[in-house]
């Protein structure tokens, strides 16, 4: 609640401000000999906006970080909050309890002790919104009477404005460093609290997976935390399967539409694969585990497995090779494109029939470009999430038979995450570690990839 | 005169040129059929959807006259306006009457199997029109999970032969459910209904549209306009380029591990799962606006230049409303992916069973997609079409604005 109005509060002083300069820029222009001034009265309001708003925002996303822990704080140091249960779950129930009724987001509460905890809360949030308020006026106020002041018919404030424009500009292309930071910094804190409990050695080379979220945190199992079974599962369903249903026919797809489909069949395949490679992952997981996998189950009885599982890597993987081929075929279209027409027409000159073209002139011509668009496609693959949390099983399993159960890195991610352990078990951590080589190899893969295509697209331009 | 015969057309000749020709007509085939096979398997993965889905929008419903006149059911027009509306009718015992009449009609086994809701829907037909108190009124009510897949002869052998017994009578149908689109999640398929995930993927949409646009738009100007060519600028466009290829299970992690973290409140809320969206976006923004922004002529700039404007009115005033739609083409394109996406939500506790739709930003809430995934873990048959029918609207969300992408690129391309 509080940060909206804080918002609108900004928004409104700007526009105050935003009248008055120009007004008065307005002026200046009236009561100057020859009707100009340095900058158009435009300028002055942006100016005078900006040194309002913009240390006000500043404010304002400081505030909605930092409030919610004072006004729980001094709830906490509330006489009222002396009863509380120690730490835990009961205590932070009836501490949210108190806070919805507070702010009015829920009616009466349930828990005698939440009651007596209203009145701190109520109390406490008025004075920290007050708080919030009385300094966010008091920035503004600030900022504006500074730029309100600098304001002369000879004050140059486009030249102001454009600088404080490129700083937000440069601010904004930032946001991305900040977000590879961010994750960086996320796995990598959470990965080290993991090794600190379980070696990276067990980690990395053990065999065995299976974590138990209920066993005592300071003494985990560390022969529990074995990750290869979930790398070969992952590489398994994603780097093998899915890529032999999805380099092929994605392949075979892209060479069609470039180098046979007459236009009209190429307008209408286009965007029928552009609707196959918009469908949502939620919708293939969906569809591999009502429809693919009964039927693979169902197959394999008829000939002759014994106990084939509903679950197999072969329904989670032959999905995702579908999901994969439009991404394919995309990047296969692109490299076989960029081929030059003239080694295409020398080729064909010499008597090569299109299929012979294609095979020794232009595929071999394009394959950097084929192969990294083929190394994000696996990217991807390894990367995906809910076809495998659908089709796939949760049993760790080290097998090269596809119709067995088997799991994957994100699988075992959300399971982790979605329990109900604590963040202090090296269980739900694990689920940081396994982020954290994901992270990596999927960097790696389309680091190389991405200068592959790089260096490749130089050679012709 | 001697017959002209070329040299090289010797019989040997001919049987190889044969052989390249079949190979020639086998490539080509196997071209053909890689792509029939993308098409055949998108055709039946929507007429899967669209055969399980089309049962999805309907309900079995029990035929039940509810004879007002008799109930003695109190309600004036003033009231029924009052929010406290179906607490009134509630307390006044509007559900033991609604049970009553269904014993009257349909005999006692199968009016216990009347949704335990269904005196809600006569309470709402009340409150749309208190006249009818003065009536005796046939409703049609949902029926309970387990009669609905006796209907659909499935489940409980008793069940299949009480639906059987009522169709003869004529008092059990399915019909199209209107309440599928305005009801929220519950635990029984019969009362299921979209409105509170649609909302909920409404206003994450809103904060990630408000979050990725500008600072996507913002980004891609400065590096194609203004950033000198140094290896900082080459560090930024790395990582964005990086980040278009993350998997998005680790924007979830991120979101998890920070803002989870800033803001503990507000686990499960939409402001949350715009934010983490955003961050997934934003690139997929920057690279599509950096390609509009290119394909904006030179000439352009060097024209305003030439008469005065400084280079941020030249960007501001020229190049961003000409590159505009190609932006929009990409902002659209990127919101879709977000639209579908599941794994970083799931990552961040919107996975809740929610069964009221989010009245605000910071108020627990489920998207679309999620619905999905936890209805498709609902082991209950009546669940496989609800969840079938959720995809058809959510697959024509998607369909909407990628159609509405390509119409816009079409219409704002450009040949300078």
């Amino acid at each position: 609640m509080s940060p909206a109005i804080l918002l609108l509060l900004a928004l409104g002083l700007g526009l105050a401000g935003w009248l008055a300069a120009r007004a008065r820029a307005w002026t200046f222009r009236r009561e100057s000999a020859d009707g100009r001034i340095a900058s158009l009265p435009n300028y002055h309001a942006w100016y005078v906006a900006l040194w309002i708003a913009l240390p006000v925002l500043a404010f304002v996303g400081l505030w909605s970080a930092i409030a919610p822990g004072l006004v729980s704080q001094s709830v906490l140091a509330s006489p009222a909050a002396a009863e509380l249960p120690e730490f835990g779950f009961q205590r932070q129930t009836i501490l949210n309890e108190a806070r919805a009724v507070a702010t009015g987001a829920a009616p009466a509460v349930f828990n005698p002790q939440a009651a007596a905890l209203v009145e701190p809360y109520r109390e406490a949030l008025s004075h920290y919104n007050f708080i919030g308020i009385a300094v966010a006026l008091l920035i503004a106020f600030l900022g504006g009477t500074y730029a309100f002041l600098r304001l002369k018919p000879d004050f140059a404030a486009r030249t102001k404005v454009e600088r404080i424009v490129m700083a937000i500009l440069l601010g904004a292309s930032l946001v991305a460093i900040l977000t590879t930071i961010g994750i960086l910094a996320s796995l990598v804190f959470e990965t080290v609290r993991f090794f600190g409990m379980v070696s990276p050695i067990d980690f990395l080379f053990g065999t065995h997976w299976g974590p138990d979220p209920m066993a005592n945190p300071e003494n985990p199992d560390p022969s529990r935390y074995g990750a290869v079974p979930l790398f070969w599962g992952t590489l398994f369903i994603g780097a093998i399967i899915a890529m032999i249903v999805a380099i092929p026919l994605g392949l075979m797809s892209a060479i069609y539409l470039t180098q046979y489909a007459n236009p009209k069949l190429r307008s209408w395949i286009k965007p029928a694969l552009e609707i196959l490679a918009g469908v949502p992952t939620v919708v293939y997981g969906y569809f591999a585990a009502l429809t693919i996998a009964p039927a693979i189950r169902d197959i394999a009885l008829a000939m002759g497995f014994a106990n084939p599982s509903t679950e197999s890597a072969l329904a989670a993987g032959l999905v995702m090779g579908v999901m994969i081929i439009p991404f394919v075929s995309s990047m296969a279209d692109d490299s076989i494109t960029a081929v030059p027409q003239a080694m295409r027409d020398g080729s064909l000159a010499m008597g090569a029939t299109t299929s012979e073209t294609i095979r020794r002139v232009l595929v071999p011509a394009a394959l950097p470009g084929i192969v990294a668009g083929i190394m994000l496609a696996i990217s991807r693959a390894i990367g995906e999430t809910m076809i495998v949390v659908m089709a796939a099983s949760t049993a760790a399993n080290l097998s090269a038979n596809p119709l067995d159960r088997m799991t994957t890195v994100t699988v075992q991610i959300v399971k982790m995450l979605t329990g109900e352990g604590s963040f202090d078990h090296p269980a739900t951590l694990s689920a940081f570690a396994l982020g954290f080589v994901l992270f990596l190899v999927t960097l790696g893969l389309n680091f190389i990839a991405l200068s592959v295509v790089k260096r490749y697209r130089e050679a012709y331009d | 005169m001697t017959e002209r015969v070329a040299p090289t057309r010797t019989p040997a000749f001919e049987a190889r040129l044969k052989k390249r020709y079949a190979a020639e007509r086998r490539f080509k085939a196997i071209g053909l059929t890689a792509i029939l096979f993308s098409v055949v398997v998108l055709v039946f993965l929507l007429g899967t959807m669209t055969v399980n889905g089309v049962g999805g929008f309907q309900r079995v419903e029990l035929r039940v006259p509810v004879d007002f006149t008799q109930a003695g059911i109190a309600a004036d027009p003033s009231t029924m306006e009052q929010p406290g509306a179906l607490a009134s009718l509630e307390a006044q015992g509007l559900r033991d009457v609604v049970q009553y009449f269904a014993t009257e009609e349909l005999g006692e086994e199968a009016a216990e199997e009347l949704g335990s809701q269904a005196w809600r829907d006569v309470a709402a037909a009340i409150i749309a029109d208190p006249s009818i108190l003065r009536e005796e009124v046939t409703f049609t009510l949902p029926a309970s999970a387990d009669l609905a897949s006796g209907y659909e002869g499935e489940g409980a052998q008793d069940m299949q032969a009480l639906a059987a017994q009522l169709a003869e009578r004529g008092q059990i149908e399915k019909n199209f459910d209107s309440g599928f689109l305005t009801r929220s999640d519950a635990t029984n398929p019969q009362q299921v209904g979209i409105w509170g995930a649609l909302k909920g993927s409404m206003l994450t949409m809103i904060i990630t549209l408000l979050l990725a646009f500008p600072i996507g738009v913002l980004a891609a100007l400065y590096l194609e306009e203004y950033a000198p060519k140094n290896r900082w600028t080459e560090f930024i466009e790395l990582s964005i380029n990086n980040l278009a290829a993350v998997p998005s299970i680790i924007f979830g992690l991120l979101g998890l591990a920070v803002f989870l973290t800033l803001f503990p409140n507000l686990r499960s809320a939409p402001i949350i799962g715009g934010m983490t969206l955003a961050l997934m976006t934003m690139p997929v923004i920057v690279i599509s606006g950096r390609n509009a922004i290119k394909a904006v002529p030179p000439s352009i700039r060097d024209g305003a230049l030439a008469v005065g404007a400084s280079p941020v009115q030249v960007v501001f005033h020229h190049v961003l409303p000409l590159a505009l739609p190609g932006i929009l083409t990409g902002t659209i394109i990127g919101m879709a992916r977000a639209l579908g996406e599941t794994a970083p939500l799931l990552m961040i506790g919107m996975r809740a069973f929610v069964a009221t739709p989010p009245d605000g930003f910071t108020s627990p809430a489920t998207v679309l997609p999620m619905q999905i995934f936890l209805w498709s873990d609902e082991i209950d048959r009546g669940f496989v079409e609800r969840t079938s029918a959720a995809i058809i609207v959510l697959l024509l969300f998607l369909l909407v604005m990628n159609g509405l992408a390509i119409y816009l690129r079409n219409k704002f391309e450009k040949t300078w």
